[in-house]
């Protein structure tokens, strides 16, 4: 049972406030990923809840212990470094056997763990290999390896693939969420790859400024985004915004078109919708075409509408070209609103 | 642009120019290995031949300037000083330059950069005349003419190269790999010995050859502090007026070879070691 | 806490050490120097300032840092190009040249000795070739300019190596695209080493600079061995006021008059040489 709680936590720097006031729980079992824009203060979290940063305030409990003034050995818990850390000096059965030895679990257990996380991970055939004669993929297992041979409740990864290439990233993913479901450790994921936390997570906590914006299932984070900064940070190419103006009763006019919306009070809210919700319609929104980008799959159109950039991903039997008009209609129940003061969702 | 036109005096131009350059790093070599050859020339000849005209410029392989060297008075003695006081200065420099170099890589705390500054201070002074008022100092304390206090004086010589190519070699090594020590179970000091130490430890031997060579070497602080317990250096320069040309030179070659070998095991750290050291 | 006092706890020891032995012998020979048994008096610097070899000796150590430290720029730099572009063997070039770094002030001066003494390889040579009949004395008060050459000879010789170093070190970090889009601009080898190499070997000339003057300084042990009593240095006159003429007050006062040049020439260094603020690579 290894349920993290992180209660009121915040790290200053020097003048730098790195988090402000972080409070979340992640359950036993629970993949939870950090994701937002380097300076967000996701790695910091992490490394406080690993022990290699202490907090300014606040605290950390692993289980039910409360774990804030122990050093990261006393935690339960293992990391994997966004550049491996693979010890250099020793082979790869020394780097996955390090944390079993000094742990003092005698050498036919620490044959056995290395054998199995090194199968698990394909890496049985490199144990006496240094780390100088591997890829990087393969420190990259080594690391995993290493880190899953502790057995640990907890297992902490910052941004482990961002130094892989595409090909070798999507596989290592893959494999990366099969190994941890079986392991049945809680996981914490640092990255700054938004596809990467949609494919991991059981649940995104989304930051930015030293904030916990939102913390969802990667469904919920990207249809209901609870800020305005989540919806342009989450999908590629993100949401779009357009003013719209209170006509009464739960009307609202977007760029001269009439609307279903929130049948809330104040003047004006902002409406939002995600590219590939928007189709082409005899009555909607007029555009103009800018730029046209065929995808494959889709086409890519970047429109004007009213002076505002606008991006629609829309079937690529569409023929259009840029400069031509287009009418587009956004799809109901796919509109979210947003309150152009907070930049908080309104229902 | 010009490439077609100027086809064929350019290769001219550019094989005379590579001739030149050839020979200029031939020349440059031979400067600096001809005097140590013509010492060594000069330490294997009988010592007859070394004061007799003209002289032979290929050695003769005769022991007896050597046996001469070893046969006289005080100067094993002084020989044994000289590794004394260079292996204390080596060990003593890194014993205490290691951690600061460690500390200035690892941790930002206040007062680092005073305490960087008071390191790249002395290199601005001429520390050897520091000698003066420490010989004053030790005969107030008995450490006057001790291989012990010379290794303090040279230790101040050597601690500032010793902290600043620590500081380097520390710092060439990811703070990952500690980090990743600490949570698989290792506290601060075994982290340090697991981890950084095997990975340090070529560097750590290149500074402390370098310490060596620098107390092997030095000459005017020697000269100060020790009266009957010559150093190497010491000891020649004391008996420059009156020594036989023949010891001088046996003398200057047993000075040489060690720096020599020393130079050539560390050449590899050479250049990171100063040209970071030197920032 | 216990993490919070650790950075001091591993600076202590060489702090210590160095208030020891450089922050109060530097006091104590200031003291020293400004003393003679009574107050503050300036008669240990009138002593030196007025006796006659002082100027000499002055003059001396100046004159042969104006000229060695020059050639030593010159030859380092050439050094340094040349081994920038070497492909094979540039590690025994380096080693080679390298080698003088590890060879002490004097045994330098010894090896010069080698060359110069009566007996000596330079006088063989001229007799091999014909150009003497009888060896000639070259280190004698009747020759002081060949003197003077064989010391800055030593000096060069053994000296270079050090600027060398920093230098090649500094050219190491000094990115090849600058000179690559130099080159695409249409800079000449001669332009790129003009208008790239030294503006941006700035800092590490510094240093270079700044180490080698103030060696050149304390320049002793290669005049003890070549010219003894005949080149007299500032060093020199420091050691002989110590031990010769037991005159510890002079000594702490001619140790004082070098350390006040070394900073001096280290300013002008610094000044002349300094870099814009965001210059640096």
């Amino acid at each position: 049972m290894a349920e993290i709680k992180i209660k009121n936590v915040a790290k200053r720097f020097g003048s730098y406030q790195a988090l402000r006031s972080i409070d979340l729980t992640i359950a036993d079992q629970e993949f939870m990923v950090l994701l937002g824009a380097s300076g967000c203060g996701k790695t910091t979290l992490l490394r406080i809840v690993a022990g290699l940063d202490a907090p300014t305030e606040g605290e950390v409990w692993i289980g039910d212990r409360r774990v804030d003034h122990l050093p990261p050995r006393d935690r339960g818990i293992a990391m994997v470094f966004q550049n491996y850390a693979v010890f250099p000096h020793l082979t790869v059965f020394d780097n996955i056997g390090f944390g079993l030895r000094m742990h003092k679990l005698p050498n036919e257990e620490v044959a056995r763990r290395v054998e199995r996380t090194a199968s698990l991970m394909h890496i049985d055939q490199l144990l006496q290999r240094y780390s100088g004669e591997l890829s990087g993929g393969q420190r990259q297992r080594v690391a995993v390896a290493r880190a899953l041979a502790m057995e640990p409740d907890v297992i902490l990864m910052d941004e482990p693939l961002s130094n892989l290439d595409a090909l070798l990233r999507l596989e290592m993913r893959a494999e990366l969420k099969g190994v941890l479901a079986e392991s049945k450790t809680t996981a914490i994921y640092v990255t700054h790859d938004q596809v990467e936390a949609m494919s991991l997570a059981d649940r995104i906590s989304v930051m930015n400024g030293g904030l916990i914006v939102q913390a969802a299932t990667p469904v919920e984070v990207y249809r209901n985004p609870a800020e305005r900064f989540v919806a342009s940070f989450i999908g590629n190419p993100p949401m779009n915004f357009l003013p719209a103006q209170n006509e009464g009763e739960g009307k609202w006019r977007v760029a001269g078109h009439s609307v279903d919306g929130p049948n809330a009070g104040g003047d004006e809210l902002v409406f939002a919708i995600r590219p590939e919700d928007m189709h082409p319609s005899a009555t909607g929104i007029q555009a103009t075409a800018k730029v046209v980008e065929p995808l494959g799959p889709h086409l890519l159109v970047t429109c004007d509408i009213e002076g505002a950039m606008f991006r629609a991903v829309l079937d690529s039997d569409m023929s259009i070209r840029a400069g031509e008009a287009i009418t587009l209609a956004p799809q109901a129940g796919r509109i979210r609103w947003f309150d152009p003061q907070t930049s908080r969702a309104v229902a | 642009m010009s490439a077609v036109v100027a086809d064929t005096p350019r290769t001219d131009a550019v094989r005379s120019g590579r001739v030149l350059y050839v020979a200029s790093v031939v020349l440059l070599c031979a400067w600096v290995i001809v005097p140590l050859y013509f010492l060594l020339v000069n330490t294997l000849s009988s010592p007859e031949a070394v004061t007799s005209f003209p002289k032979s410029f290929i050695p003769a392989f005769n022991l007896g300037s050597l046996e001469f060297f070893m046969n006289f008075q005080g100067m094993l003695a002084a020989l044994k000083n000289s590794v004394l006081v260079a292996t204390l200065t080596m060990i003593l420099s890194i014993l205490i330059g290691a951690p600061a170099g460690y500390a200035l890589s690892r941790f930002d705390f206040a007062g680092k950069e005073l305490f960087r500054l008071l390191v790249l201070l002395t290199r601005a002074f001429p520390l050897p005349l520091l000698a003066l008022p420490i010989a004053v100092m030790f005969i107030n304390v008995g450490l006057d003419d001790t291989v012990f206090g010379l290794a303090l004086v040279h230790t101040t010589l050597a601690v500032p190269f010793a902290v600043l190519i620590t500081f380097s070699l520390f710092s060439g090594i990811p703070t990952e790999l500690e980090e990743a020590a600490w949570t698989l179970g290792c506290t601060r000091l075994t982290a340090f010995t697991k981890v950084v130490l095997p990975l340090i430890l070529p560097g750590i031997t290149a500074s402390a050859i370098f310490a060596f060579v620098i107390s092997w070497n030095e000459v005017f602080a020697a000269a100060v502090l020790t009266i009957e317990n010559r150093t190497l250096t010491a000891f020649l320069l004391q008996s420059l007026a009156e020594s036989p040309l023949y010891l001088k030179f046996a003398g200057g070659f047993i000075l040489v070879v060690p720096a020599l070998i020393f130079i050539f095991a560390v050449r590899k750290y050479l250049f990171a070691m100063w040209g970071i050291a030197n920032r | 806490m216990h993490a919070r006092m650790l950075p001091y706890l591993l600076i202590l020891p060489v702090t210590l050490f160095l208030c020891v032995f450089f922050l109060y012998p530097f006091v104590l020979v200031s003291q020293q120097a400004f003393t003679t048994g009574g107050g503050f008096t300036l008669d240990n610097f009138r002593e030196v300032i007025g006796y006659w070899k002082f100027p000499i000796s002055l003059s001396n150590t100046l004159l042969l840092a104006a000229i060695v430290v020059p050639v030593q720029l010159a030859l380092s730099l050439l050094m340094a190009t040349m081994v920038s572009r070497m492909e094979k063997g540039r590690d025994l070039i380096l080693y080679i040249w390298t080698i003088p770094l590890g060879i002490s002030d004097l045994a330098a001066g010894i090896i010069w000795l080698a060359i110069f003494e009566q007996s000596g390889f330079l006088n063989s040579m001229l007799y091999g070739v014909g150009a003497i009949e009888t060896p000639i004395n070259f280190l004698s008060y009747q020759n002081p300019a060949i003197v003077f050459l064989a010391i800055a000879l030593a000096e060069i010789w053994r000296a270079t190596a050090i600027m060398l170093v920093i230098l090649v070190a500094g050219i190491g970090l000094i990115p090849k695209e600058y000179y690559e889009a130099a080159e695409v601009f249409g800079a000449s080898p001669w332009q790129r080493f003009r208008r790239i190499t030294l503006p941006l070997l700035r800092p590490s000339l510094q240093t270079a600079l700044i180490l080698r003057v103030i060696l050149a300084f304390e320049v002793f042990a290669v005049v003890a061995a070549l010219g003894g009593t005949l080149f007299p240095v500032l060093m020199g006159e420091t050691y002989a006021y110590q031990f010769d003429l037991l005159n510890s007050g002079a000594a702490a006062a001619m140790a004082l008059i070098i350390l006040a040049l070394s900073i001096a020439s280290t300013l002008v260094i610094l000044r002349v040489l300094r870099i814009p603020k965001g210059a640096r690579i």
